[in-house]
Parts: structure tokens; C-alpha cells; sequence
């Protein structure tokens, strides 16, 4: 199509949804505000809006919004098609095939074809591209994902491949069952080689992205402003309501709380501690929901580890001295949920299996992890010495001040509260150099093993050092079972007798949101995967 | 002077390459690096990426290579963080942020702390003195990182008058803010030296002479006064200075302007080493150079330097 035809088209296009769009109504019959912009606070300026290159979340935020992938997830985090209409697996389950919608097309009109899909997830597994989700081609297990990673063999040799224009089929190494679901991950969507080839690293710049989502990037200022207004090329453009979405920096959470109050956003967090009172004051702004994290307290427990943390009655004390009940309802105060085992209730399939110390009252806790403690041999006057590690943040501090306490009126635990700087503190951690430190995970996927495999001996994120042979051979089965619940069950038992992990509490998010974008927010999206383009804005007054 | 100048040019340069070498060293000795994270990346992803960017060579090397990048290209290299961005998209982007809310807060600093200066010195122990010394000290008492979020209160959420925060290609309402949390301080700083300084020079014997000779008090302050009050203030200002225009943390942080002051201290807790290098090296020949226009302004002010 040549341009000014296109252009033409468009006008048109746009004459025709103007006065649509006045009328228009949300999907429960609301009326809509005239001015469909959303304006959201990030914390920080994103690292990247390439999809092979980014790796934070504002960035991802932004990134889902600019393009789509083969899936997109409902505001329940439920698989809807996105540039794949669906799929079909082959009867060994290694093989998917996927038939891609054919009006989907690029924001300079070019179709988005299979060879788009091939060429992303070659160059994500490219070393030369550097990735750092480079490694989410193994977590997909794609065929030959761990040779070609190490450059090895060419990425040609990577189980993914285009039969035609709009079909992608995808090669396995073995079987996994969530695999649809790692396609609504960032990494994986599509990319413009011929916009890359022409521009390179530059390809992102505002006056440059070409991208097949329902919006294109407008505008970006770093450490200030990112503005995507509405892609007009989005194959379901007439049903996107929100016209343009700005996503300003705002480093300091009291300042965009205050912002926010003054009208200029549409959503900010809820600064720590501040929720009860905002609750009272702005009743419809103030909303909590769960999130897919975990917050808990990672032990020492490998070779160079102190023996008394080598001692599971002194690592079960310590857990059960930790009042959780205590620590939501009077130190954090956002509706965070007591955990007992690591995996959220939150996680889609995941039934939480019941643990014995979570079935007790907090006395019993007490009485027994005072019992477990004498029996290794501390007391009130054989006091243990504890060094509990955290990085600097007035929320973590607050924790760390309740369970110090804790642990000094139940068990007689002299605690030493130690902070650092973050990339310190990783370092420190990552190399066991702490007795009990802190420790959060949030789910790459909605799936157990996201949490669980954090256990597993081999893994890189096991801080802990925890090594259970007989927790690995449990994850390892479990990747390929079509119902790996009670495997999942076992570990969770494992972890809650072995105690190398603390749980404390499975995270909420609480944000302020204006009046007019609460009603369409995901909140039952657990990863908060949003998407603008489902997204609207209702009237108010 | 061409050779006063010329000789500090010479001087500036092995200065430099001091501070280049040193803070390169010193960075390296922070525990972690760019890419340690949450989730550590596997070692085959941590190769891939530190081959990218020739964080795999030997750190002298590295340093040849970085230095080189600038004399041969002026490339201050990738930022590590953000990854689609150069130091030079940085700076070139954020030092004329912080440069022109740097500017007007100097210029405001050297206006109202002079004239506050001045006249509390003239009339010393009345009213306007002890107004002044309050206003100062109050100023000064009272950090940036308090001031800004409730300037924000009172401007933007109490009155409605002023956006939040951003920059919005320096919009004069994005500028009110930033402006009066940086220079208040400074503001502070120029009106108590400037006070202090005058107070000294009203007291010395070619003052008492001046007013023996009979000369009207106005003569006498501006004519003969003023220079030498303003020579320990000049050489405040040097610095200050450059400690303006290359932007504040906190204002930038907390104004969201995207200035380089954020991006410094931000690029030392993300160990983001070619941006903190980038903008060291910026500070640091900035520095130079208003070292450099100080002495010179002296020398200007002061017959007796130029002897």
C-alpha cells in the first residue's frame, strides 16, 4: 500500500472513530471519560523497551504495551490469543504448532509473520546479542536451546521454525506442560529484523521503533517521561479505549503519592506502612490485591556456614519463633498473607499443602521452638548470637526490628541487625558470606516451580545453599508431569521440616488508583501482566 | 595572562588523567558489578554480556580501551544499565537539564544573597541584620531533601500552581522548584559570606580613611568596598558553581527532571562504571575550568595577584 493511500485510509479511519468513541461505553455499560489518557508512576527509569534486551519490570510494562507476542493474558492471567489465534500439540508433546492471525501487521504496515517469531527467539538465543534473559530459551526448553546459547551450534538449529507466513511451529527437548504459557513472557515477542538491520542498537529511539502491539512509543525522556499513544495498524485497534499512556519517573514514593493526590497520575504505590490510614482517607483509591511474591528469610546452610545454623532444631526455633500473624497486621499493615511454605497461595494450580507449624497457634510455635532450642543446647544462659542480614530499606528494617524481637523474647537470641547497600548485600549473599539474611521472589511465570526450583541444589538463586537430593529428584520429575502437584506438595513439606528458608509472608501490591481506571485494572492478574489496550477509563461525576 | 592560562591548561591535564586513573581503580574495588541482580544470570549469559563490553579484558586494558574511545571518538561508552542508551545520549540529554535550573539558581544565589549580604553588613545589628541572619540561617538549616517534597505540598497539591515535577523542555513551571531547592542553600551561603567579608573590609584603615576624607557612605561602598568584599565569595563561587550546573540528587530525584545528578549517583549504586566515569569526568574538568576563571577573576579584583 503506498503511503498516502495509507494515510488516507487512516484519516478516514480516525473520522469514522471519533464520534464513536465520545459515546462510547466500558464493557458494564459505564460511560467513558472524554480524555482516555493513563498516567502511572514507575520507580525507575526502564533499562530498555527492545523485548530481547529487557530485563526490569517498568521496562516489560512498557515493552507489552509496544508489542505482541504469541499470547497475551486476560485480567485473570488466563492465555487469550494474541498474535496466535491457537495451537496444537503433537501426540509425544514436543512439537507446537501455531497458526498466527493474518491481519496482524507492524506499525509500518508490513505483516507480522512467523519468520518475525523465528528471527526473535534466534537472536535471544544468540550470543552474540547478549541477552540477559538469554537463558528463557532454556526455561522454555526449546530444542537445542542449551548448544546454541553456547554458541555451539548456529541458531538455524533452534527448535523454532516458520512452515509459512503465519505458521510457527516450535520444537521441544522434552515435554512441558506450561509451555504456552512462557509465550506471554516479553522476551519471546517478536522483533523488526528489518529495522534492526537498518538502525542497530538505535532501533528502539522513538523516531525509529516499528512495532506490532496496540501501541507505538512516542516519546521518551529519560529519567523523566515514556509516552506509546495507539498504534492505528493494530489489527484490534477499534477495540482499545485508552488513547495514550505516559509512564513518568518519580524516584521518591511519598513525592508521587502527593502527585497523585494533586491529580497528575493515575496510579502510584502505596508508600510502606501508609495503607491503613489511606484505606480511611480515599476508600475508592486505595486498593490492595495478592501478587505473586514471596518474602522470607534465607539460612546458611552450606559448608562454611556457622555449625549452630547446621542444626535443624535451631533453624526450625528460629522459624517458629517469627509471629507472622504480628508482622502483617502490625509491621507492614497491606493485607500481605502469613506463609508458611514458599509458594504463594496466589499460584495458578497450586493448592498450599498443610504444613504442621502452620497448622498450630503461635503459643504452640513458642512452646516448641523454646523446646527445640534447649535441645541443641541454647538457653537464656547459653545464648546464641545471630547476625541478620538485610539491604537498606525502611520497609525490610521494620521486619527485621519485629523479628529480632521475636527471637529475643521466645528464644533469648541475641540478634545483630546488619544493612547494606544492594549490590553489596547480592554479592554478599550470593556468596554465603551471612548467617540469616532477607530474601523476596516474585514468580517469572504462574507456575510452582517458578518458587520451588529456588531449592534445588543446582540452582543459581538457592542462597541458602540448601542441598536435598531427594528435593531434586522431586523438581526434576515434576517438570514433565501433567499434574505435578504432589511432588510439589513433598517439597513444601521438605522445606518446611529441613527449614533452610524462613517464610514469612506471600506479597500484596497496594496501590492508589484515580476512580476512573479502578474498575479495569487486572487485579486478579496475580503477575500484574497489564495491558493498556484492555484498559478504560470510566466518567467520574 | 596568556601564559597564566596556558600554564594552567598544562597543569589541568595530567590533573585528569589522575582522576580518570583513580576513580577507575576505585570503582572496580565496589563489591558487585553492573550486572550482579537478584537473580544472578547464568554464567554462559554473564560471559556473552561482559564480552559485549570488553568487561572480559584485563582492567588496564579496559581503561586504554575507555580512554582511547574519548580522545579518538569523544565516546564515553554504553551505559550498562540502560541499555539503549550511550553516556553521551546521557549527558547530552541531562547536563542541560541540570545546566540551565543550575544557572538560574547561581545567578539568584549570587543576586539575593549578595544584596542580603550587603545590606546586613550596612546595617549592622537593626532589624534588616537580624532579618537577614534569620532568613539565612533558616536557609541553611533546612536540607533540600525536606524542602522539596513540601514545596510540592504547597505548590502543587495545597494551590494547584506548579506541575509536580518533569522538565517539559524547561517550561518555566517545571523550573520554579528545582530552582528554589537548590539555590536556597547557596543563597544562604553567598549572603553570610558576604556579610562576614564586608564586615572586615568596612573595618579596615583605608575605609576609615575614605570616610575621613569625607567621602558619601554610597562612594564608599560601592567604589571601594565591594571588590575586595567579594573576594572570598569569588572564590566560593568556583566551586559552587560547578556543583550547580552539574545538577543535584536530590533535586533530580526527587523533581524527576532528568539531570545528571541523579544519573551520578544512580550510575554508583548500579555500578553503572562508563556513566559514573563519564560524569566524573565531566564534574571534574568543569571543576578545572572554574578553577581556572576564579583565579582569573582574582587576579582581576586583586591587583596585588597580578604583581
Amino acid at each position: 500500500m503506498t503511503t498516502p493511500l495509507r494515510t488516507l485510509l487512516m484519516a478516514s479511519a480516525l473520522a469514522f472513530a471519533s464520534p464513536a468513541l465520545s459515546q462510547a461505553t466500558g464493557p458494564n455499560g459505564e460511560a467513558l471519560a472524554e480524555d482516555q489518557t493513563f498516567t502511572y508512576r514507575v520507580l525507575d527509569e526502564h533499562s530498555s523497551v527492545d523485548p530481547q534486551i529487557v530485563e526490569d519490570v517498568s521496562g516489560s510494562e512498557i515493552v507489552r504495551d509496544l508489542f505482541e507476542g504469541l499470547y497475551n493474558q486476560d485480567a485473570d492471567g488466563n492465555l487469550v490469543p494474541g498474535v496466535a489465534v491457537s495451537h496444537t500439540v503433537s501426540d509425544d508433546k514436543l512439537t507446537y504448532t501455531f497458526t498466527l492471525r493474518p491481519e496482524a501487521v507492524w506499525s509500518d504496515g508490513k505483516p507480522v509473520t512467523a519468520g518475525d517469531f523465528v528471527y526473535a527467539w534466534q537472536r535471544l538465543a544468540d550470543p552474540e546479542t547478549a541477552s540477559p534473559y538469554q537463558w528463557f530459551v532454556e526455561v522454555m526448553g526449546l530444542k537445542n536451546a542449551g548448544p546454541v546459547m553456547a554458541g555451539e551450534m548456529p541458531v538455524t538449529d533452534l527448535g523454532v521454525s516458520a512452515t509459512d507466513d503465519h505458521t510457527l511451529v516450535v520444537t521441544l527437548e522434552n515435554p512441558l506442560p506450561y509451555f504456552p504459557l512462557t509465550t506471554t513472557h516479553a522476551s519471546t515477542f517478536p522483533a523488526p529484523k528489518w529495522v534492526i538491520d537498518e538502525f542497530g542498537a538505535d532501533w528502539i529511539k522513538p523516531e525509529h521503533i516499528v512495532s506490532n502491539g496496540a501501541y507505538v512509543l512516542t516519546e521518551h525522556v529519560p529519567q523523566e517521561r515514556s509516552v506509546r499513544e495507539r498504534n492505528e495498524a493494530y489489527w484490534d485497534n477499534a477495540g482499545t479505549v485508552v488513547d495514550k499512556v505516559v509512564a513518568l519517573v518519580i524516584n521518591d514514593e511519598n513525592v508521587a503519592l502527593t502527585r497523585f493526590l494533586a491529580g497528575e497520575l493515575d496510579r502510584t504505590e502505596i508508600p510502606t506502612g501508609q495503607y491503613p490510614k489511606l484505606k480511611e482517607e480515599y476508600p475508592d483509591e486505595a486498593v490492595v490485591f495478592p501478587r505473586l511474591c514471596s518474602y522470607y528469610y534465607t539460612i546458611n546452610v552450606s559448608d562454611s556456614a556457622p555449625e549452630f545454623l547446621k542444626d535443624v532444631r535451631v533453624r526450625q526455633a528460629l522459624s517458629y519463633a517469627v509471629d507472622r500473624d504480628t508482622v502483617v497486621e502490625k509491621v507492614t499493615q497491606e493485607g500481605q498473607f502469613p506463609a508458611y511454605t514458599f509458594t504463594p497461595a496466589a499460584t495458578a494450580g497450586f493448592e498450599v499443602p498443610t504444613v504442621p507449624y502452620g497448622t498450630w497457634t503461635q503459643d504452640e510455635r513458642n512452646t516448641k521452638a523454646v523446646e527445640l532450642m534447649a535441645e541443641a543446647g541454647y538457653g537464656t544462659d547459653n545464648p546464641l548470637d545471630i547476625t541478620l542480614l538485610y539491604n537498606t530499606d525502611e520497609g525490610h528494617k521494620k521486619v527485621a526490628i519485629a523479628i529480632s524481637q521475636m527471637w529475643k523474647q521466645t528464644l533469648g537470641v541475641n540478634v545483630t541487625l546488619e544493612n547494606q547497600e544492594w549490590k553489596t548485600f547480592l554479592e554478599e549473599r550470593g556468596n554465603q558470606n551471612y548467617e540469616v539474611a532477607r530474601a523476596g521472589w516474585c514468580g517469572d511465570y504462574n507456575e510452582a516451580s517458578t518458587f520451588l526450583d529456588l531449592v534445588q541444589s543446582g540452582s543459581g538463586y538457592n542462597d541458602a545453599k540448601y542441598n536435598n537430593p531427594e528435593v531434586d529428584a522431586l523438581l526434576a520429575e515434576a517438570k514433565t508431569m501433567d499434574d505435578p502437584q504432589p511432588n510439589y506438595t513433598k517439597v513444601e513439606e521438605m522445606i518446611a521440616e529441613d527449614m533452610p528458608i524462613i517464610p514469612i509472608y506471600h506479597y500484596t501490591e497496594g496501590y492508589m488508583m484515580s476512580p476512573g481506571i479502578v474498575g479495569s485494572w487486572p487485579t486478579q492478574n496475580v503477575e500484574q501482566n497489564w495491558y493498556s489496550k484492555d484498559l478504560y477509563k470510566v466518567a467520574t461525576e | 595572562m596568556l601564559s597564566f592560562i596556558i600554564r594552567r591548561m598544562a597543569v589541568a591535564i595530567p590533573t585528569m588523567l589522575i582522576l580518570i586513573i583513580a576513580s577507575f581503580y576505585l570503582m572496580q574495588f565496589a563489591p558487585g558489578g553492573p550486572f550482579t541482580s537478584e537473580r544472578p544470570l547464568p554464567p554462559q549469559v554473564l560471559a556473552n554480556i561482559e564480552a559485549k563490553y570488553g568487561l572480559d579484558e584485563p582492567t588496564w586494558k579496559q581503561l586504554v580501551n575507555y580512554v582511547g574511545g574519548i580522545l579518538t571518538e569523544f565516546d564515553f561508552g554504553p551505559s550498562y544499565k540502560y541499555k539503549d542508551r550511550s553516556v553521551n545520549d546521557i549527558i547530552a540529554q541531562g547536563f542541560p537539564v541540570t545546566l540551565t535550573y543550575g544557572t538560574i539558581s547561581f545567578v539568584l544565589a549570587i543576586v539575593i544573597g549578595g544584596i542580603l549580604g550587603i545590606a546586613a553588613a550596612i546595617r549592622q545589628n537593626t532589624w534588616l541584620d537580624y532579618f537577614a541572619v534569620g532568613i539565612t540561617i533558616g536557609a541553611q538549616v533546612l536540607p533540600n531533601f525536606v524542602m522539596a517534597p513540601i514545596l510540592i505540598l504547597i505548590f502543587t497539591l495545597w494551590l494547584g500552581w506548579l506541575p509536580g515535577g518533569g522538565w517539559n523542555g524547561g517550561q518555566w513551571q517545571y523550573v520554579v522548584m528545582p530552582v528554589i531547592a537548590l539555590s536556597t542553600s547557596y543563597m544562604a551561603s553567598v549572603a553570610r559570606l558576604t556579610r562576614s567579608s564586608m564586615l572586615e573590609v568596612l573595618r579596615s584603615n583605608f575605609i576609615r580613611t575614605a570616610r575621613a576624607k569625607g567621602l558619601p557612605n554610597r562612594t564608599i561602598i560601592w567604589r571601594h568596598a565591594l571588590k575586595p568584599t567579594l573576594l572570598p565569595v569569588v572564590s566560593y563561587l568556583g566551586p559552587a558553581f560547578v556543583l550547580m550546573v552539574t545538577g543535584s540528587f536530590i533535586v533530580d530525584s526527587i523533581f524527576s527532571t532528568g539531570g545528571v545528578g541523579y544519573f551520578y549517583v544512580n550510575a554508583a549504586f548500579n555500578r553503572d562504571y562508563a556513566v559514573m566515569m563519564g560524569l566524573t569526568i565531566l564534574l571534574g574538568s568543569m571543576t578545572i575550568l572554574f578553577n581556572m576563571v576564579v583565579d582569573i577573576l582574582y587576579a582581576w579584583i586583586d591587583p596585588k595577584i597580578r604583581l
